[in-house]
């Protein structure tokens, strides 16, 4: 394999941008990755090679003219997520209702990423409209887990955090509406940021639940992460959502704290993420975590959140119920799938739902159509929402007494496929402790905390922050990763097995 | 579809034994330069689907952005008809489907519109006030049109295909919603009429909307339900759709009034459903029956940040109302000396505005009004249109009479000139230049134009020189008949006489 393959994004770009490698070779590495393991690890739902080149090419040209680059990333290929709008590729989001659409406009994140200069290698598998934890709920079959093909690689956007782990790309993007950017990354010891909720641009962005759903940067590094948030966030006048403020200096932060030390900076353990129902190596990996932090000089203290127990029941009324609505613009009226059957437009959209969206989809359909009905409303609905507003109180009581909480990512390592997709609730609790982060719009990443003693899996440690608090999310994070990898000797990604075929 | 036509009672004897409630629903299209949520322009009548994009389209990733334009519309209609202006609002989602809308839910406010709690005065014929309570007025997007092709009636049912346009997709609409409008008695329909024609004077006279009726940019609903003399008890009240003229709303009402006493007078039921407007019979039919658990399923819209107008834009709004339309037609009533029966003429010709126009741009206020109400109201009769669809602008009425006044044009020229502008051919200047209709007062062209006539009638020069000088006639006559009419007849027997002597 390439060693081109195995640089961080930050240490690719530098090569290109000196001239010591061309993006073309750079790119030309990873789609020649992709070949040789993309058949095991199915990452990538589409490969778009010659786009990938021609946006290479560009770049070298631009190298050869001298030119300043078009960004701190220019030339180094990403993967992005298939929920994103792409007028060169087509959009799916892993479900048949879009096979084969091809949008007529770029996602906001997406144009900002050609904007940069960065080469879009591909799109990345996904749960069905990122519907799920372990991305066996995608239309076109499961994406495997490089640490272990047999299992998992989360979900929703386990075809991102599966393409850094098996190196088919240094960069990718996903999105977390209860945690499809962190548990990935945690289940493939690579790092996964959820901004706050406005921080990114959601134009263009498929959306599963609209006031959950939050794009963000997937990376083998925390600085690699940074450099790619600083590329996509950023205020959109065409999202109204977006926040109209400056991106948090988040490479300033990721540099200040790969430098060790965390003094003065105070880390709340919540007490309630990461009792019960969490695998022992995840909880001795989270210990371990937890006095690096101290040996850091961070101030460790314990913080209670009680209502983040009722998060998971919020969540699963208020995502269905967005999703009930969002999803009911496909009825093969306009795009993508249609089936004959029947002669009304009703029999029609009928039975297009039937044939196009998943059991998981389906699922949601109904639950939130339940939810928001006349009579259960404000039972369902209403409550959801008021426990919500109690979650952000608890969030900003909690950052009264600290800068940033930290809990384990996800209660397991990466578990079988197969083993969780008939058990809907089983599922639903990998997201436990990434949920309250969504329902509250702040800030959370997953960086690598070590990996489990009983299985030898990749175990992350959840760091979060308040809104718009990035910059010291990045910098306990970038602190943790350059601690570990100095403890262990080198970065647990090194330690993931070369890709059987 | 075969109903046995309904017993209708005399609509006297409706009113000695029922007493009606009326409710008005009236929806207004804003003549904003781009839709509600997108940058999509609104003009009506451009080929189909050419006014879209992946906005009101509802393409998947699109998101709405609200017009400032459109919400500083609803709110001075909102301060119009007297109503309170609501400091924070959301937008909610309305969920059903139907094709010609795209995102199968229509973005529009619920609990908390923009407006509400006004009232308006409307007064009648005869003088009578009537204070019609308004319940709210909101902000939504309209949908697409469909358009049945095949089958019985236009319906969908029976259809062999329909064709969707959406260019109407997501013009913005404000939806004004009476409250209960009791205790009219035999004047409902009266009633209901003169509140929707004052209704489209006052917003035309705020500017937000052409309130166009015939082309749907004023449509009304007429709620109506009857209960017996005395009984305090409301009646069960039906919907009635598609009343696309002031006419049809007085016919409306009076035509359930009379369904429903039959209805009733026969012991059955009313049916709370939605009935259709037949213009042709002046009668309604059964539409879509409402099952009674329609169910829209709303819930605050996650994809846009609530409205909160300041108290400082309202009163700046509040500052730019017009005078209302009937006071102002009260001052003008008095300073152009008409009669009340002159005054309604004006207005029912639509010649009123046409006229203020016309003396705002300079023209004597009599001279005005006789060019409208005379020549124009012809021309406009014999094209059967509006006489505010003629292609003349009183800016052009205006510089006619001025041309007029000045001796460049007698009256049977000015209106060749304005047939010249109705014709398309240009501004006034411009016919009278291409016709060539100048009055001839250049001495030099009459008097070859007189000394070529004298020279074909020497026997009358004769005349003349002896001193007859009324034989001059026809020598006039014939320089009139050379000079096509343009000559000054006046200065022609001046130059007839010089001349000769």
């Amino acid at each position: 394999m390439s060693d081109l393959i195995r640089l961080t994004a930050a240490e690719l770009a530098a090569k290109i941008h000196s001239g010591e490698v061309s993006a073309v070779e750079a790119a030309q590495a990873h789609l020649d990755r992709i070949a040789e393991v993309d058949g095991e690890v199915h990452a990538f739902l589409h490969v778009g090679a010659e786009a990938a080149l021609a946006n290479a090419a560009l770049v070298d040209e631009a190298v050869k003219a001298g030119t300043a680059p078009a960004s701190p990333l220019a030339g180094v290929p990403l993967a992005l997520k298939d929920v994103f709008t792409t007028t060169d590729m087509p959009t799916t989001c892993g479900s048949k209702m879009l096979e084969g659409w091809r949008p007529p406009y770029d996602a906001t994140l997406t144009a900002r990423l050609r904007a940069a200069g960065i080469t879009i290698l591909g799109k990345t598998n996904m749960d069905e409209f990122a519907m799920g934890s372990s991305t066996e709920h995608s239309a076109y079959g499961p994406t495997r887990n490089p640490w272990d093909l047999s299992r998992i690689p989360g979900g929703s956007g386990g075809g991102s955090a599966a393409a850094l782990a098996a190196f088919e790309a240094p960069l990718a993007i996903g999105t977390d509406t209860g945690g499809s950017i962190r548990q990935p990354a945690a289940v493939t010891g690579t790092v996964g940021v959820k901004p706050t909720y406005g921080g990114v641009s959601r134009y263009g962005l498929v959306a599963c639940a609209s006031s959950l759903d939050q794009g963000g940067p997937c990376a083998r590094t925390v600085l690699d992460a940074a450099l790619l948030h600083e590329v996509i966030g950023g205020h959109d006048p065409l999202d109204s959502t977006s926040i109209d403020a400056p991106v948090p200096a988040v490479v300033e932060a990721a540099r200040i704290g790969a430098q060790g030390d965390l003094s003065g900076v105070r880390v709340g353990v919540v007490r309630e993420l990461g009792g019960e129902g969490y695998q022992p190596g995840v909880r001795a990996s989270f210990e371990a975590a937890l006095r690096r932090l101290e040996k850091l000089g961070a101030e460790v203290v314990e913080v209670s959140c009680p209502h983040f127990e009722d998060g998971l029941a919020a969540y699963y009324l208020i995502l269905p119920s967005e999703v009930s609505s969002n999803l009911a613009r496909f009825d093969a009226m306009r795009y993508g799938l249609r089936v004959e059957k029947g002669a009304s437009a009703e029999e029609v959209m009928a039975a297009t739902r039937e044939a196009g969206f998943g059991p998981e989809a389906k699922r949601r359909i109904i639950l939130g159509t339940y939810a928001l009905s006349s009579g259960y409303y404000d039972a369902y609905y209403g409550q959801a929402q008021k426990v919500r507003t109690l979650i952000s109180r608890d969030f900003a009581a909690a950052f009264e007494q600290a800068d940033v909480l930290v809990s384990p990512t996800a209660p397991t390592t990466a578990f079988p496929i197969g083993e969780k997709v008939d058990d809907p609730l089983a599922m639903y609790l990998n997201d436990l402790a990434t949920i309250p982060t969504n329902l509250a719009g702040v800030a959370g990443m997953s960086v690598p905390s070590g990996l489990a003693e009983e299985d030898g899996l990749p175990v992350g440690l959840q760091v979060m922050a308040p809104a718009l608090g990035e910059a010291v999310m990045y910098r306990v994070g970038a602190a943790v990763e350059a601690a570990r990898d100095a403890d262990e000797g080198g970065p647990l990604i090194a330690r993931v097995p070369e890709v059987a075929k | 579809m075969t109903t046995t036509a309904p017993a209708l009672v005399d609509f006297d004897d409706v009113v000695a034994g029922y007493e009606p409630t009326l409710g008005l629903e009236v929806h207004v299209e804003l003549s904003t330069n781009t839709k509600m949520f997108c940058g999509c322009p609104t003009d009506f009548g451009a080929e189909p689907n050419t006014q879209v994009c992946p906005t009101c389209l509802g393409l998947p990733g699109s998101l709405p952005v609200v017009n400032r334009s459109a919400v500083e519309a609803a709110i001075r209609i909102g301060l119009a008809l007297n109503c309170s202006i609501a400091p924070w609002g959301r937008f909610a989602r309305k969920n059903y489907f139907y094709p010609d809308m795209p995102k199968n839910f229509q973005t529009s406010q619920y609990d908390e519109p923009i407006a509400v709690n006004g009232w308006m005065d409307v007064t009648l014929e005869d003088g009578e006030v009537v204070r019609v309570g308004i319940e709210r007025a909101h902000m939504e997007e309209d949908t697409g049109k469909s358009l049945h092709v095949g089958g019985a009636d236009g319906r969908i049912h029976g259809a062999e295909y329909s064709l969707l346009d959406y260019n109407r997709a997501g013009v913005p609409l404000i939806e004004i919603v009476t409250k209960m409008i009791p205790g009219t008695g035999a004047r409902a329909p009266e009633v209901a009429r003169a509140y929707v024609t004052q209704l489209r004077d006052l917003i035309k006279s705020l500017g937000v909307s052409d309130v166009r009726m015939d082309q749907g940019s004023m449509r009304c609903d007429v709620n109506l339900s009857l209960s017996p003399t005395g009984s305090g008890v409301l009646g069960t009240r039906t919907e009635t759709k598609n009343v696309n003229s002031l006419r049809s709303v007085e016919r409306a009402v009076r035509y359930e009034m009379q369904r429903q006493a039959g209805v009733l007078d026969g012991g059955g039921v009313i049916v709370q459903e939605t009935r259709h407007f037949e213009e042709q019979s002046g009668t309604t039919r059964p539409g879509r029956r409402k099952e009674t658990s329609e169910d829209y399923r709303y819930f605050p819209e996650p994809d846009l940040v609530p409205i909160a107008p300041s108290a400082e834009w309202v009163e700046e709004l509040r500052g730019t109302l017009p005078e209302l339309p009937w006071e102002h037609r009260k001052r003008i009533q008095e300073a152009w000396g008409l009669s009340d029966e002159e005054l309604r003429d004006l207005v029912n010709a639509g010649a009123l505005e046409l006229i203020e126009a016309t003396v705002a741009e300079g023209a004597p206020a009599g001279e005005a009004r006789s060019w409208w109400v005379a020549y124009l109201a012809q021309q406009a009769n014999t094209r059967g249109v509006e006489l505010a669809e003629l292609p003349i602008t009183p800016a052009q009425v205006a510089r006619v009479i001025a041309l007029v006044a000045a001796g460049d044009l007698n009256n049977k020229l000015a209106r060749q000139v304005v047939d010249g502008v109705l014709a398309h051919e240009g501004e006034p200047d411009e016919v009278v230049e291409s016709r060539g209709l100048k009055v001839v007062s250049d001495d030099g062209a009459l008097i070859a134009a007189v000394d070529e006539a004298l020279a074909a009638q020497p026997d009358v020069v004769e005349k003349i020189k002896g001193g007859k000088v009324q034989a001059a006639g026809a020598i006039v006559g014939a320089v009139m008949k050379a000079t096509k009419g343009q000559a000054d007849a006046k200065r022609v027997r001046e130059l007839i006489i010089e001349r000769c002597s």
